[in-house]
């Protein structure tokens, strides 16, 4: 049997869940190939891998939300056919998925009593809900207002809010999808000091992520995943993060990047106390100023959600500031087709939804943003063979596999669409280089590739100003690091002086002079 | 005076009658629609169900067998939208129209076909119609003021479909704020992941709703060619389908504020009619295709967003796929 | 979805399987009517190509069906449905009768050439209304454009019983135009090429509604303002990421269909009845959404599907009148049964044609 073992305790309970030979592939894609893992009862275990090594797809398939292609599901020793998340759920499985599934019109009760309803008018099981509610918040010190709407709690809360409904539900078992994604440090460590607690209690936990940090903090034993298969159970005790790094990817990986000091030059863009308001009226940027420079990487960290998004539309003239002024090199921008002309480059945080035409083939979004400049339409009329030749040059320059400018977008790997559009934002040759998320969904071999070319993109004394949620991406790329919390700067921060947790603290909104 | 209050109380009179068609059509929209489901079809449904009730009805001589009719072929319609907006994930607004077309040319081939009557269905006899139903002491209470009138023309006196629609703005309401059913229904029109992982089935939830849509908007037809009306003409329901389906999206896809919407435009309607031929002072005779096209207008600025602005259920018009 | 499918089978087998579809629900309700409906097939086959004005007759529906396929196709490539193809054709007539009503004593084809662009500009002008609706008011231009179809349908009904009335007439319908306003007539052209189309009232607008589908295509694939609406279409926010205006893009596209639709009143107002007559758009502005749905938005397609109905339309009257239980409306069945199966059922036979069909998967490097 696959190797992980519990500390004691275990011995005689059978395992909680136990996986023999998972199999699911999606068209094409082997998602997973013949998975064996075990999970010993209450314990809290680890699934680490890359993007796409299939943790989630194993996990949804624990769950009930996929159907395995084949292979034996077992929960505490029990053959189980789970067909759908009510089995899962029937069988005592609970599930956080990484995009929290909440209703965002209703309260925090009409959530959690969502397909657990009790009778089929709503009162009595209104009522009940509300006592079991009170006392799983005691028991496991998850304070909600279970009044509230779920669209006016943070997702700190909103993360509660999930957990207590698995609970409520009666789940032994908990699987959380990446749950610190959208946390500071010092909230994720409250939510794994929630985990021990339930541990304490009995239930089981299965943890799913891609940081090796959270492995080594919370779990107590680990399981490796691979392109779809599972290669490595370890017990965190005995394992290191450097084994894990290198059971992830298959090869020595450089955690850190290679780059010299910077040689910042004369300002290229001056932000000026810039105030962004959204559709619904929020104020998302509060009078926001800083300045990047020719030469230099200016990382701006924050938890996803506290006005980085806002700020990143608002410099790339997506979406009108409702105060402040935006300059590059001294002069004003107007929309976003103005800002290519001026050479300002932007890789968006969200790709398939921005960056790129699903539909379209490559060759058309080789143009998308650039669409005005005369290299690519004469007369009105679109050049198309030169835009193709283009196209399969830059394919070729940055790896884009395969290298056919007729495929559509979507037939592309995530980090051979980021490549894509990394090209045609840095072919353009722009001054300034804006970039959300560079390596959010991206495999490891490009994510290297991404970070060097922007790196020879400083070094050839463009300015960058790179947003990213992922604290160790900010901490080995930026040169200077502007923390951002509910749409403020909370504090800046030299590379040389950054520590995870100065930077959590200042992503949690409190700042240098307060600290 | 006596006069002016007799022209009020018959203007609300027709002003519920007319009604009546597109409160039920509204209602049975705000099922599919809260469930995600975009419903341009209720047009088709209503106009199929008036033909099958007024054929139905013709034959059978049977009000009753004609309302099942109504309801069995606007419910069919329904679950054919269904399968092809939900089973295979077609656009929602192409099937509804789909449904409209082939229904509108449907009703007279078959009409003609089975009938002879250059596209009609002609609907005689006591029986084979709901007729108006006094209600208790109607005449007796005329003479008390204010309200016995009110009671006697308003309240009283009209068919049993009216009726059924009053009671069903209750009904819906309660279901959709108190039930089960309600809870699940109003989840799956906003995140039906939400839906799915919480153990229910999207497709199965919308489904059920599309039944209760057929359901209503069977009703609605039904009223049209053997309540209101005496039979099945070509086009009868006239855009009445769609104008439900305005007063929904102006009501914000809630029950009440729907119903007051599908009362505006009835009222809008009712005096268009009064008001054909009459003189106003100032103005003059409004032509009636001004005050036909009123309500269209009064629709689109309305959607413009002049008066208020309709946030729609997040998930509407998109099948449901489970992301990956 | 990136189809797997080879393009004969995409836009010629999945088509036809789907057509088909409509076409055998169709013969069953022919059955339940009573007739053969082989026998119904041959007639309706015969009425539409059987003689020369049978043939000319198809062909001068099929110029209508162009113009609002063409109309609908546009709309769907900016990501909007156009549902008002009725009313801006009939709003388009009303430009074209004005300029039939007022420039009948203009030097030849300068009143014609007048009377083509009000057409357009009219139905243009109809068709913005919605449009801008949707881009500065956020108004589904779905909802609006049913609105306005019954807005143009009461409005030109008051301008034809009142002011535009031939005087001293009882019948809803405007004066007949000077012979100047006429479009050429094809029949007399095709007879010198030994072509008989008999008194069919094909006429030059066929022509025209070909070289918009020229226009069409070139605008859509070749030009950078198509280039720009496609974004549109596929994504608005990819379009607001590039600089893209989805609200102008939006207001150009409805105000284009709507000038496509409206050129359709040409051919019926200029071409045949040469007078301006209440409802003389017949529904064709609806039948334009089987068009471009069977079409798949491409000229060639529209073409297609435009002489399919064509065909359906007027051997559907022939049809009528040698089957009495057949009624002239089963064409209109047919025509929801096509948006049923080529538009919302289009994804029915797909898993089932890809089973057989499909590519070879990509290289494990693009799909990983």
């Amino acid at each position: 049997m696959s190797g992980a073992g519990g500390d004691g305790r275990t011995s005689g309970a059978p395992p909680a869940i136990e996986l023999l030979g998972i199999d699911k592939s999606f068209g094409p894609v082997h998602a997973n190939d013949d998975i064996h893992l075990t999970v010993e009862a209450g314990t809290i275990h680890g699934i680490v891998g890359e993007n796409g090594a299939g943790k989630s797809t194993l996990m949804n398939i624990v769950y009930g939300f996929y159907q395995a292609d084949s292979g034996i599901i077992r929960v505490d020793g029990e053959e189980r056919a789970i067909r759908s998340p009510e089995d899962a759920i029937e069988a005592g499985i609970g599930m956080v998925h990484q995009h929290f599934m909440l209703v965002e019109p209703f309260t925090v009760l009409e959530n959690i009593l969502l397909g657990a309803e009790g009778g089929w008018t709503l009162k009595a099981g209104k009522a009940r809900a509300r006592e079991a509610l009170l006392r799983l918040e005691q028991d496991y010190a998850l304070e909600v207002d279970i009044d509230a709407r779920i669209a006016d709690l943070p997702v700190g809360i909103q993360q509660r809010v999930e957990i207590l409904k698995a609970l409520f539900r009666g789940a032994r078992v908990l699987i959380l999808d990446e749950p610190t994604g959208v946390l500071t440090p010092q909230e994720a460590d409250h939510l794994f000091r929630i985990l021990r607690n339930l541990k304490e209690q009995g239930r089981t936990v299965i943890l799913i992520t891609h940081k090796l940090r959270e492995i080594m903090a919370a779990t107590d034993t680990v399981s490796v995943m691979r392109q779809g298969a599972m290669v490595a159970h370890r017990r965190t005790a005995d394992t290191t993060t450097e084994e894990l790094a290198e059971l992830m990817v298959g090869r020595k990986v450089l955690l850190r990047v290679d780059k010299q000091p910077a040689r910042p030059g004369s300002p290229v863009l001056e932000v000026e106390h810039l105030e962004v308001v959204d559709e619904q009226g929020v104020r998302r940027v509060k009078d926001v100023s800083f300045t990047v420079r020719a030469g230099e990487i200016v990382g701006i960290a924050g938890v996803a959600g506290n006005g980085q998004s806002e700020l990143l539309e608002a410099l790339s003239g997506i979406r009108r500031p409702s105060g402040g002024r935006v300059l590059l090199h001294g002069e004003p921008l107007a929309d976003a087709a103005d800002c290519r002309l001026k050479k300002l480059g932007h890789v968006p945080e969200d790709r398939l939804r921005m960056g790129l035409v699903r539909g379209f083939p490559a060759y058309e979004n080789a143009i998308l943003g650039y669409q005005l400049l005369p290299a690519y339409a004469e007369h009105g009329f679109l050049k198309k063979r030169s835009i193709i030749a283009r196209c399969l040059d830059w394919m070729q320059g940055y790896d884009v596999r395969p290298a056919a400018p007729h495929l559509q977008a979507t037939s592309f790997s995530g980090g051979n669409q980021q490549k894509l559009v990394l090209a045609r934002e840095m072919e353009h040759d722009p001054d300034l280089l804006l970039v959300g998320q560079p390596t959010r969904g991206v495999d490891i071999g490009a994510i290297e590739f991404i970070h060097k070319r922007l790196v020879a993109m400083r070094d050839a004394g463009k300015a960058i100003l790179l947003v990213s949620v992922e604290l160790d991406e900010i901490m080995s790329l930026a040169d200077r690091i502007i923390v951002m919390f509910d749409g403020t700067i909370t504090g800046e921060v030299d590379q040389a002086e950054a520590t995870a947790r100065g930077l959590g603290l200042l992503m949690a909104g409190i700042s240098n002079e307060a600290a | 005076m006596e006069e002016l209050a007799t022209q009020v109380l018959l203007l609300t009179a027709s002003t519920v009658r007319l009604a009546t068609p597109l409160v039920l059509c509204a209602m049975a929209g705000l099922f599919a629609e809260r469930s995600g489901v975009v419903d341009i079809g209720l047009e088709g449904k209503m106009l199929g169900a008036a033909f099958a009730a007024a054929a139905a009805a013709a034959v059978s001589g049977s009000a009753w067998v004609g309302l099942v009719a109504a309801i069995a072929v606007s419910w069919s319609l329904a679950m054919l939208h269904g399968f092809a907006s939900i089973t295979h994930k077609g656009d929602q607004v192409v099937s509804g129209m789909a449904i409209n077309i082939a229904v509108a040319g449907l009703g007279p081939v078959l009409a003609d076909a089975w009938f002879r009557q250059a596209g009609r269905v002609p609907v005689s006899g006591e029986d084979a119609r709901f007729l108006p139903i006094e209600l208790p002491f109607a005449e007796a209470a005329r003479s008390i003021p204010l309200i016995g009138p009110f009671y006697a023309e308003v309240v009283s006196d009209h068919n049993l479909l009216v009726y059924v629609a009053a009671v069903s703005i209750p009904i819906v309401a309660w279901v959709v704020y108190r039930t089960r059913f309600g809870l699940r229904l109003r989840a799956v029109g906003e995140n039906p992941s939400a839906v799915d992982t919480a153990g229910i089935s999207v497709d199965g939830m919308r489904y059920r709703a599309l039944m209760v849509t057929g359901l209503l908007a069977g009703i609605a037809g039904a009223y049209l060619s053997i309540a209101q009306g005496a039979g099945f003409t070509r086009d009868m329901s006239a855009g009445r389908g769609y104008l439900a389906l305005a007063a929904l999206i102006f009501g914000k896809w809630r029950p009440v504020p729907a119903v007051l919407a599908c009362l505006l435009f009835a009222f809008a309607d009712a005096v268009q009619a009064r008001l054909q031929g009459v003189e106003l002072p100032l103005i003059g005779e409004i032509p009636t295709q001004a005050i036909q096209a009123l309500p269209y207008l009064l629709t689109i600025l309305l959607l413009a967003g002049f008066v208020g602005r309709a946030v729609a259920p997040r998930a509407i018009g998109q099948p449901y796929v489970k992301e990956r | 979805m990136p189809t797997k499918l080879p393009p004969w089978v995409n836009f010629g087998l999945l088509p036809l399987l789907n057509l088909g579809m409509a076409f055998l629900v169709a013969g069953l309700i022919v059955v339940v009517l009573g007739e053969n409906p082989f026998a119904a097939m041959r007639l309706l086959v015969f009425g539409a190509f059987g003689y020369g004005e049978a043939v000319g007759y198809t062909f001068f529906y099929a110029t209508n069906f162009i113009f609002t396929g063409l109309a609908v196709a546009l709309a769907f490539q900016c990501g909007l449905f156009n549902i008002g193809g009725e009313g801006q054709a009939y709003i388009g007539g009303l430009g074209v009768g004005l300029a039939g009503i007022w420039l009948g004593h203009w030097p030849a084809p300068i009143g014609l050439v007048v009377g083509i662009m009000a057409a357009a500009a009219f139905g243009g002008a109809w068709g913005f209304i919605p449009g801008w609706l949707q881009a500065r008011r956020g108004s589904h231009t779905v909802i609006t454009t049913i609105m306005l179809n019954f807005i143009a349908a009461s409005l030109m009904t008051y301008l034809l019983v009142n002011p535009l009335r031939r005087p001293g007439q009882q019948i809803p319908e405007s004066m007949t135009f000077d012979e100047r306003m006429w479009l050429p007539q094809l029949s007399t052209v095709l007879r010198d090429l030994g072509y008989d189309i008999g008194r069919s009232p094909l006429n030059a607008a066929l022509l025209l509604a070909l070289v918009c589908c020229v226009l069409y295509w070139l605008f859509i694939w070749k030009t950078r303002a198509g280039y720009e609406m496609r974004v549109v279409g596929r994504s608005e926010p990819a379009a607001v990421y590039g600089g893209i205006s989805p609200a102008r893009q939006i207001m150009i596209a409805m105000t284009l269909s709507g000038a496509l639709a409206g050129l359709m009143s040409l051919n019926e107002v200029l071409g045949a009845q040469h007078r301006l007559t209440l409802g003389f758009t017949g529904g064709y502005g609806f039948v334009g959404i089987a068009v471009a749905l069977m079409g798949r938005n491409h000229p060639i397609g529209i073409v297609l599907a435009a002489l399919l109905f064509g065909a359906l339309y007027q051997g559907g009257s022939e049809l009528a009148f040698d089957m009495p239980k057949i009624n002239k409306d089963m064409v209109v069945v047919i025509q929801g049964l096509v948006i049923l199966f080529a538009g919302a059922l289009e994804h029915m036979f797909r898993p089932w044609l890809e089973a057989r069909f499909a590519r070879p998967a990509l290289p494990a490097a693009a799909v990983a």
